[in-house]
Order: structure tokens, then C-alpha cells, then sequence
């Protein structure tokens, strides 16, 4: 080993004084950061050389590291740290690496997670999920095609997750002769378009990861010309995050409420900003109620002040309502509250982002439903240019609207990244389908609040002597649907009941005449009619629905608008060969000769209900029976 | 203002995952080997939940071939701690003429280790198991998330894994599908050892040097914990100072001879050490990705 890794040569002080090593090791801080690069830009050879630089690797390891390097390796009889690093049988026969993998090491002064991503267009969603916890990144370069599009592409992405400390690390020095002149090119390429993308600054480092030139001390002799930091000694002194967040107003989202007995009710939260103290003003976010920190209670004993980035748990003087989801801010300065914001999304799902739909969105602690517009724009990362978009599909970015069923708490991205970054998650796959950083709020929830009324939902049911209800008929194209409900309907004025029949056709020649067939436009349908069917069940009446309505997230949507108990899914059974043999409005035949597009059942998929409240169909029961029994089955009606 | 130190950001972040996962899975255990890393995880969650004791069981996967001082341990801290433990055993091994003498490693930890932890799981309903895998153990671990989900008959799928992007944990689940939790994948060794040594944490005995009867066999020292230990041909019982850096089933597992017989001995051999941490244990031998085919069966 050359006297370039002095750094880390702790070796000694282990052997000597082993109290000492671990006296130092003990107030040692934590930097995380990422790689990225291209495929070919030596990214798993840098990181492999920071650990074995750092004797992070064992001898056992090196053993299995020299016969795969044999066996599967690109440097001939040299090491090849890159397969070091390469986790996944899978990938390490293909050479490349596709996921997030998080590597440790330690120096003197730091301990290192570096999260370790592929440079691949194709897994955008693995780097943003690297850069979501990391505090600086690095990004390479070979020093032989310079600045490439995928640099700029993973150089917007840190810089859009917020990270503040980019180093430019130009790799494989020794395969340009340690050319300054290469190096200055390179520097003032990615300098031109470091300005257009608005990343304030970054450190440009010479390196060679395979030689060891510039990554543990400088200067190096190979490059007597570059006056900087090694790469390593750069990441040992760059400031943290988590001291920053410290000079923040206080901010706890409330994880879970700790309740071993009557005499205690701790609030457990990670500390999202600031600092608290017992004594400490703070305010309940939504609700608004204030009260006094009065014990910041830990195993280890109580505590005098608790700091952003620490797990507590925090008691209050008053007994105010407060529970998972809030947030414990500081009274003077809380966040704040809306229904409506503007955020930049990352897609990360095969499946396009379906606006109108609702999707579960985790912030902080809360879990809410939210619904997203169509993209305002998505962002093209190689030119930086707004295009104009309808959906976002996998690994794209864009810009979009979202709302919400109830007011949640946020602040920035950029101001706070516990309380602006979000998740979403599809409600049927359960699969992470987004990220999202928020950018503001929308003035207009702020200032469209609800109307109070004299004469309330229960005024307009008793008056009308029944509890209203809406019965979501739901099935095939000519399965009976719209048969059968005007059959209920007729059954229930015969009850002197008061009912509304809303029909899939007759709303679409008005309301919706706006909407087409596309998935797209199906939800809006939906959503609409969702939304007219509560308006009419908030006044009093039975509503009757008949759209084929396919899809069970909206169905599940307008389930969620209206109170418990209220939406009953009629599943309209009848098997698909029965209804295609009626084709009563002749447009089966119509979309099997391909006349017809985006019809459901033939080239759109029915999703049938999983456990529908009733369920009926057209071949063992009449149109009557059908109504007799669905009636049997929401009685009594008040 | 304050440096928190790397310590104190681990142990946060290990606090925030045990409170996510009580707060949002349905039914959660905690998968307790008893080992060190086991033995972090407890103190953690104790502290999570404090002054409430941890809001789930233990579930201990014996193999019938444990170390008695493990066990010993194990009840020892149940009782102080007031905690629920579960144990997990495959009761008919006998039956199936199932030991680590003559049974295939593979067979062996299938039917001993892999196969009681997936009938506990199942037999109880648990939604979320905690785990003490740490990513800096073994290069498949390297990719897992914190948050692991398994399918119906506990398959992990690699491929398949969930973006998980800052401190936000997604916790839905498919039916019948569950998710093992690794409060401390961010830890390394190094972190556990000084972890134990600074809060004091009491572990088994067998991580300390001290002199124990060992028989040499394909270049481990094996332990003679007890009498159904069967000596070959040749082989003798030797009076040797030895500890362990890893504990499995006894006639497993390798001891390392060592003077180490307190906290910073222990971590100064490791940190001189020459040999991973896993090096002692015989499971993980064989061809090079084998945990990741290990993990896709089940195993934790």
C-alpha cells in the first residue's frame, strides 16, 4: 500500500490502545451520501476501494473476491473491486448493478452509509430513493467522455431531493494521462449546466479509483497540479444536515401515543426540526390547541432539551386530544394545514399515475387519501424543458395538483424534508407508486372553507322518515343493471320511499357529456356521479346507481365520501358469455368487430367486487326477484 | 445545538422503525436468537416504548442444539424484562433422524431453523416480524429494505422490493402476505459491539473468552456443550480459551481461541480480526450468493 492511505491507517491504535480507538470512535458523526455514475464510470470500484482502503474487507472476503474476480471479472489478474460491491447473483452475472445497496465504512474522524445506486436510465426511482437519506452525493465521471447525459440526469435528481453537497468526482485520471487540461474541460462543461439547473456549487476532484489517486490524501504526485482535498478528507469535514435542522422552528409528527397506565400519556415521535425543552410553548397541528412540553421522558432518564434527528417521548401539561398523524410544533410557529398543495412527483410504478384516482399518501405520520390532477407538466431531466403531459409514467417527473379528504399537515421540501417529502401508495397493490417533494400550498383551499347549514343531513332523513342509503349498482355492459334498479325503485315508491335512479347513459348525455371512454375519463365519471350521489344522500334520499363503473378503486372512492354503512355495492353477477349473447344495445358485436374501443370486457378489464354488500344476477333470478331480494336485504329502511 | 453522534442517529432511527411498525402492522413479534444483535434490538425496543414494555412477544427458533448457556440467558432475561417469549421448535427431529452430525447442512437448517420459523409465523398470524439483519453482514443483505415483505409461503423476492425514500415506511400489506423489519440494517459489527459495551447491555457469557472443552474438526473448533456431542475417530476433547463471534448450534459453530475477556478485548480482536463475521459458521459456506437463495426460502 502506497503512503497515500495514511488516513487510514488506525491499525496501531487499535493494537495499543484499544480504550482510546474507542473513545474516538464513540463521538465519531455520520455523513450519508450516494454514488452515482454511469455504467461504465467505475462506481462500484470507487466504493469497493473506500472499503478495502478502510479494511472494511476481510480476509475471507478478499479470498472469495480473488477467485470471482477470475471467475467473472474485467481486470485480468488485477482485483476487480466492483465485485465487491455487487450484491445479487443475478446482476453480478450481467455486470451491472440494479438496485439500492448501502455500504459502511469508517475513517478517523466519520463514519460513511453510502448508498450505492445503478446509473441506468431505466432506475431513476432506486437513485431518488439513495439521495432521499443521503446528505452529500457523488457524482462520477470518466474522465474520457466527460460530462454525458445520464451526468446531468443524476446531478438534477440530487439537486431536486435536495441535496446540498455535490462533488464531481472526474474518475479514471490514469486513463488520460492525468491531463489537467481534460479535467479543466470537464469542470467548466459541468459548471455551464450546473448554473442552468440552479445547483449553487460543487467540489471537482481528479480521481483514479482503480490506481487510488486522490481518494484517501493529497496532494498526489500524479496530479501535482490540483490543490484540493483527496476525495475522503472532502467527506470528512463537509457540514451536516441534522445540525441545520437544529436552527429550524420545532417540528414532531406523533408516531404513536404511549399509554402504560392512567398517570401517563407520552407523545413518540422522531424530532422532524428545532429543539424542545420542558417549559416549551407548543401547538397541536391540525386541531390548533396549545399546550406545555412538560417531561421529555426517555429509558435513560428525563431530559433537559431534545434535538432534531432524536427519538422521544413527550408529555404535556394539558390533557389536549393528539394522537397519530399530528404534528407537536412550535406554538409561535407552526406548519401549516391544507387539503390542497402543488408538488413535484417522481413515478416509480410500472403502472402510469391514473390522475383523478385516489391514492393512499403518507407524509410524515399521517395517512390520508389523496387525489392527484393531470400533471401540470413533466419535467424532461436531460434538457431541463416543461412538456406537456396527461399522466406520468415510470421514472418520470413531473409537476402536478393533488387534494386531499382531509386537511394534512406540511411545510416545503425545500424548508423541511420530513414534513414536504411524501409517498403515495396504490390501494390495491398496496406498491409504492410515487414520491413526491411538495412545493406550496394552494391558496384557494385556504380560503374556500365549508358553508354551515341550519337544516343538517339527519333534518333531511327524518323528515322523509328513512336513513338515506346509496345502492351502487355495478356489472357488464347489459348484465341488468339498470333493469333491476328501476325495479327496486319501483318497488321502494310502492313503500312510499323517496329515490333518485341515476343511469350510466342518461348522465352521460348531460352532466358528463364532456367525458370519454378512456381510463382516464372513466374516473371522472365515476367521481362525479360519486359526488352527486352523496349531495343526494345528504339530502335525504335512497339513491340508485347504474354504471359498470369497472374499476374498484373508484368504487372504493365513493365508498369513502359517504358515512359508514351508507354505500352498498349490488353486484349485478351475470357471467360475461350471457350478457355478450344478449347484447341488448348491440355493442358487444360492435366492439368484437373493433368499431368500438376501451369496451369492458372485451379490450377494458371489469374488476369484479371482491365481497359486494348483495350480490344478484339475471340468470337464476328474474328482474323482480332480484329487487325482492335486495330490498329484503337493506331493511329495515329507517 | 448539538453533533448527535453516529450512535445517537442509529439508535433514533432504530426507535422510529420499531414505533412505525407497533403503530401500523396488526399483530408483530420479534424474532429473538438471543444472540448480540438480538440483544440490541430488545434494549432498543425497550427504550422505544419506555415506560411501557415492548407491545410484542418474543419468538425464539431453537434447534434443539442450542447452547445452554443461550438458553440459560434467554429465560434469565425473559423473567427480568417481563416479556412474552414463544418458542419454536421442530419436536419431531428425532423422529426424522434430523442432527447436525449426519444431516446436510442445507437439510439441516430447512428443517431445524427455516422450517419452525415459518409454521410460528403462520401458527400465530404474526403480520410483522423484527429482525437483526444488518447490511453490512453479507452482500444480499446489502440491498434488503427495512421494511421486507414475504410472500404467503415467506419467499423474499428480490427483484420485487419497494422504493422506501426518507424515514416513510410503507406498512400495507396483500393478504396473507407479511414483513420482516430490520430496525438495525444500518448498523455494522463494529456499531453493536461499542453499542453493548457504552449502554451496558448484558449478553450471553459464550461472546467472552473462557476456558471450555473444544474438539478441532475440518479446521473449526467445535465447542462440547453437552454429552450428545459424538467424537470421531482420532478426535479428543481439549481445555482450550476460546469465545464466539457468532452463535449458532453448537456442533456448528466455530470458536475462535482468544483472551478476549471483556468488552474492549473483545472489540480490539475484532477489529485486528482477519475473518468476517460469518467465516464461523457453516450454513453460509458453499457457493458465494448462498444467502440470497437461503433468504428466498425463508430463512431469516
Amino acid at each position: 500500500m502506497s503512503v497515500q492511505d495514511s488516513s487510514f491507517q488506525m491499525d496501531s491504535l487499535i493494537a495499543e490502545d484499544i480504550d482510546a480507538y474507542l473513545d474516538q470512535h464513540q463521538h465519531k458523526s455520520l455523513l450519508r451520501f450516494i454514488t452515482c455514475g454511469s455504467v461504465d464510470d467505475g462506481k462500484s470500484t470507487l466504493i469497493g476501494r473506500l472499503l478495502y482502503d478502510s479494511k472494511m474487507i476481510f480476509e475471507d472476503q478478499l479470498a472469495a473476491l480473488q477467485s470471482d474476480s477470475a471467475k467473472h471479472g474485467t481486470q485480468g489478474e488485477e482485483i476487480d473491486f466492483a465485485l465487491l460491491v455487487d450484491g445479487l447473483a443475478a446482476e453480478r452475472e450481467q455486470g451491472i448493478t440494479i438496485d439500492v445497496a448501502y455500504r459502511f465504512f469508517t475513517t478517523e474522524k466519520r463514519k460513511f452509509i453510502v448508498a450505492d445506486t445503478p446509473g441506468h436510465e431505466q432506475y431513476t426511482r432506486n437513485m431518488v430513493t439513495g439521495a432521499s437519506t443521503a446528505d452529500l452525493a457523488v457524482i462520477l465521471v470518466d474522465a474520457r467522455k466527460g460530462v454525458l447525459k445520464q451526468t446531468r440526469r443524476h446531478s438534477y435528481l440530487v439537486h431536486l431531493l435536495g441535496i446540498k453537497h455535490l462533488v464531481l468526482a472526474v474518475n479514471k485520471m490514469d486513463l488520460v494521462d492525468y491531463d489537467q487540461r481534460k479535467f479543466d474541460e470537464i469542470v467548466r462543461d459541468y459548471g455551464e449546466f450546473a448554473k442552468e439547473a440552479g445547483i449553487e456549487d460543487f467540489t471537482a476532484i481528479p480521481i483514479s479509483g482503480f490506481k487510488g489517486d486522490n481518494i484517501t490524501a493529497a496532494p498526489c504526485s500524479n496530479t501535482p497540479w490540483y490543490h484540493g482535498h483527496a476525495l475522503i478528507e472532502h467527506l470528512e469535514t463537509v457540514k451536516l444536515a441534522n445540525t441545520a435542522a437544529q436552527e429550524r422552528s420545532f417540528r414532531m409528527p406523533v408516531q404513536w401515543v404511549n399509554r402504560p397506565n392512567l398517570d401517563f400519556r407520552g407523545f413518540a415521535g422522531l424530532i422532524a426540526g428545532g429543539t424542545v425543552k420542558p417549559g416549551d410553548m407548543v401547538r397541536i397541528v391540525p386541531a390548533g390547541k396549545t399546550s406545555t412540553v412538560k417531561t421529555i421522558s426517555t429509558f435513560d432518564g428525563d431530559m433537559d432539551e431534545a434535538v432534531a434527528g432524536q427519538s422521544v417521548t413527550i408529555t404535556l401539561a394539558d390533557e389536549v386530544d393528539c394522537s397519530r398523524g399530528d404534528v407537536i410544533a412550535a406554538a409561535g410557529d407552526p406548519p401549516e394545514a391544507s387539503d390542497q398543495f402543488c408538488s413535484t412527483i417522481v413515478w416509480m410504478d410500472e403502472t402510469a399515475m391514473k390522475p383523478g384516482r385516489g391514492y393512499w399518501l403518507k407524509l410524515g405520520s399521517q395517512m390520508v387519501t389523496a387525489t392527484v390532477q393531470p400533471p401540470k407538466y413533466e419535467i424532461d431531466v436531460n434538457s431541463l424543458d416543461h412538456l406537456a403531459a396527461k399522466t406520468l409514467e415510470l421514472n418520470s417527473i413531473g409537476v402536478a395538483e393533488f387534494s386531499t379528504d382531509r386537511p394534512i399537515t406540511f411545510e416545503s421540501y425545500e424548508k423541511n424534508r420530513e414534513l414536504g417529502g411524501f409517498i403515495l401508495i396504490d390501494k390495491f397493490s398496496n406498491a409504492t407508486v410515487a414520491a413526491g417533494m411538495i412545493d406550496f400550498s394552494l391558496r384557494r383551499a385556504q380560503n374556500v372553507h365549508w358553508q354551515p347549514t341550519t337544516i343538517t343531513r339527519d333534518d333531511h332523513s327524518s323528515l322523509k322518515n328513512q336513513r338515506p342509503r346509496v345502492l351502487w349498482f355495478t356489472g357488464l355492459s347489459g348484465s341488468g343493471k339498470s333493469t333491476i334498479a328501476n325495479e327496486v325503485e319501483k318497488q321502494l315508491a310502492l313503500m312510499n320511499r323517496h329515490t333518485f335512479l341515476l343511469d350510466g347513459d342518461n348522465v352521460r348525455h348531460g352532466l358528463n357529456k364532456d367525458l370519454g371512454f378512456t381510463e382516464t375519463d372513466r374516473i371522472e365519471n365515476i367521481r362525479r356521479i360519486g359526488e352527486v350521489s352523496k349531495l343526494m344522500a345528504d339530502a335525504g334520499l335512497i339513491v340508485l346507481t347504474a354504471f359498470i363503473s369497472p374499476f374498484r378503486a373508484e368504487r372504493q372512492m365513493v365508498r369513502e365520501m359517504l358515512p359508514d354503512g351508507e354505500f352498498i355495492e349490488v353486484f349485478v353477477d351475470t357471467p360475461l358469455e350471457v350478457a355478450e349473447a344478449r347484447d341488448v344495445k348491440g355493442l358487444y358485436k360492435k366492439a368484437r368487430d373493433g368499431e368500438l374501443k376501451n369496451f369492458t370486457g372485451i379490450d377494458s378489464p371489469y374488476e369484479a367486487p371482491e365481497t359486494p354488500e348483495i350480490r344478484v344476477n339475471t340468470v337464476d333470478m328474474t328482474p323482480v326477484e332480484a329487487a325482492e331480494y335486495i330490498i329484503s336485504q337493506i331493511l329495515p329502511l329507517k | 445545538m448539538r453533533n448527535l453522534t453516529h450512535l445517537e442517529r442509529l439508535e433514533a432511527e432504530s426507535i422510529h422503525i420499531f414505533r412505525e411498525v407497533v403503530a401500523e402492522a396488526e399483530n408483530p413479534v420479534m424474532l429473538y436468537s438471543v444472540g448480540k444483535d438480538s440483544s440490541v434490538m430488545l434494549h432498543l425496543a425497550r427504550k422505544a416504548f419506555y415506560p411501557s414494555p415492548p407491545p410484542f412477544p418474543m419468538l425464539h427458533v431453537a434447534s434443539g442444539w442450542d447452547f445452554q448457556a443461550l438458553l440459560e440467558h434467554r429465560d434469565k432475561t425473559v423473567k427480568e424484562y417481563g416479556l412474552e417469549l414463544i418458542v419454536a421448535q421442530n419436536e419431531d427431529a428425532e423422529e426424522q433422524g434430523i442432527n447436525p452430525f449426519d444431516t446436510g447442512s442445507a437439510l439441516y437448517s430447512q428443517a431445524q431453523l427455516t422450517d419452525p420459523l415459518k409454521r410460528a409465523l403462520t401458527e400465530h398470524g404474526f403480520d410483522a416480524a423484527f429482525g437483526g439483519g444488518r447490511r453490512d453482514e453479507e452482500k444480499a443483505r446489502a440491498k434488503e429494505r427495512v421494511f421486507s415483505f414475504r410472500t404467503a409461503s415467506h419467499r423474499w423476492d428480490p427483484k420485487n422490493q419497494r422504493p422506501e425514500l426518507w424515514n416513510l415506511y410503507n406498512a400495507k400489506k396483500n393478504k396473507a402476505e407479511s414483513i420482516r423489519v430490520f430496525p438495525i440494517s444500518n448498523w455494522t459489527e463494529l456499531d453493536i459491539w461499542q453499542y453493548i459495551a457504552l449502554e451496558k447491555i448484558d449478553i450471553v457469557p459464550l461472546y467472552l473468552s473462557q476456558k471450555r472443552p473444544t474438539v478441532e474438526r475440518d479446521g473449526m473448533l467445535l465447542v462440547v456443550d453437552d454429552d450428545r456431542f459424538r467424537l470421531e475417530e482420532g478426535e479428543e476433547t481439549v481445555e482450550r480459551s476460546v469465545r464466539f463471534r457468532t452463535l449458532g448450534c453448537y456442533p456448528l459453530t466455530g470458536a475462535t481461541e482468544s483472551d478476549a475477556t471483556d468488552m474492549s478485548l473483545i472489540i480490539q480482536e475484532m477489529l485486528l480480526a482477519t475473518g468476517s463475521e460469518r467465516e464461523g459458521r457453516a450454513i453460509d459456506k458453499g457457493q458465494s450468493a448462498s444467502m440470497e437463495d437461503k433468504k428466498q426460502e425463508g430463512y431469516f
